[in-house]
């Protein structure tokens, strides 16, 4: 079989280019029907293609997007409001709330957690290494 | 009288037993789980690109560990609990330098082929690594034991891609 010869390529390559339009471009304001009209689908059409291929609409995904971008800021240790705006959203109180929803932690004792690991990581790094492939290298 | 209180303590005995093993079954296995799984690379940077920006896998740890030395792992999405431990091949206490250029040069002809990843939408996935520009020797096609596609990492080591059955986790 060759490599184009699946189901439905073109429907594929659509869909997949609107979600890598969603990944680069998801601290902007990005409007879905945009995307469903260069997609070349009506809006229905490729919410529902969309759906069943990433099992989130694409609004879905673009929040799903946006806060796993705040995690890794976070993670960095950029301050809370600058990461809400960083990531697209326009109010603080939603993205906490979406924030906590999907990480079942709050933005401020999300970035407290890994600011404590990341300190440790940095202070006491065997403590993340097996000891057996420490010990392989020469870590001590 | 006495002997059916013993029959009862017999039938006590081995009911308490029973549960002993079966308790001794359900938390006593030798090995429960792996935790890191170690693929050979050339060069952790471009690793680091490859597996996080290409493949969506997290920074499980990305530890200085002294003068030119990095521990660095990464997990699957739905699977945090398995590091895959991106091993840069040098010379020292693992290799030799001649042993260290041999792998080098094994891994870089496609030698090694690490396992097999799964997702959702196989077809999907392909399109969009492909469009990444992830190398794949093989595109989607289904076998008799499923849908497959091989791609190389930025290394050379090779990985299976399939897709996850109806009801598979």
């Amino acid at each position: 079989m060759a490599a184009d010869e699946y189901p439905k390529v073109y429907l594929y390559r659509r869909i997949v280019h609107a979600k890598l339009f969603i990944d680069n471009h998801y601290d902007g304001a990005i409007d879905l029907d945009n995307i469903a009209d260069e997609a070349l689908f009506s809006k229905f059409h490729f919410i529902r293609l969309f759906k069943r291929i990433y099992g989130l609409t694409p609004h879905q995904y673009l929040i799903h997007v946006r806060i796993e971008k705040a995690m890794q800021l976070l993670r960095n240790g950029m301050p809370v409001s600058d990461t809400c705006f960083a990531v697209g959203f326009e109010s603080l109180s939603s993205f906490s709330s979406l924030f906590k929803r999907t990480a079942g932690i709050s933005p401020t004792d999300f970035t407290a957690y890994h600011q404590k690991i990341k300190a440790l990581v940095t202070q006491k790094p065997l403590g993340f290494v097996p000891g057996c492939f420490a010990k392989a290298n020469g870590w001590h | 009288m006495a002997g059916t209180k013993k029959a009862i303590f017999d039938k006590r005995k081995k009911l308490l037993l029973f549960t002993f093993v079966l308790y001794l079954r359900q938390h006593k296995r030798m090995i429960n789980k792996m935790s890191h799984v170690s693929i050979y690379v050339l060069d952790q940077d471009s690793a680091y690109d490859f597996y996080v920006n290409k493949l969506g896998f997290k920074v499980a740890t990305d530890a200085a560990m002294g003068p030119g030395m990095r521990w660095l792992t990464v997990t699957p999405p739905d699977q945090p609990d398995l590091e895959i431990t991106l091993m840069p091949i040098k010379s020292g206490m693992m290799f030799t330098e001649e042993s260290a250029e041999q792998m080098k040069n094994l891994v870089k002809k496609g030698t090694f082929g690490f396992g097999v990843f799964k997702c959702n939408d196989i077809y999907a996935t392909y399109e969009e690594l492909k469009a990444k520009g992830v190398e794949f020797s093989k595109a989607p096609k289904k076998e008799f034991y499923g849908i497959e596609a091989l791609f190389k990492d930025d290394s050379g080591n090779w990985f299976s891609l399939g897709q996850k059955e109806e009801g598979e986790n």
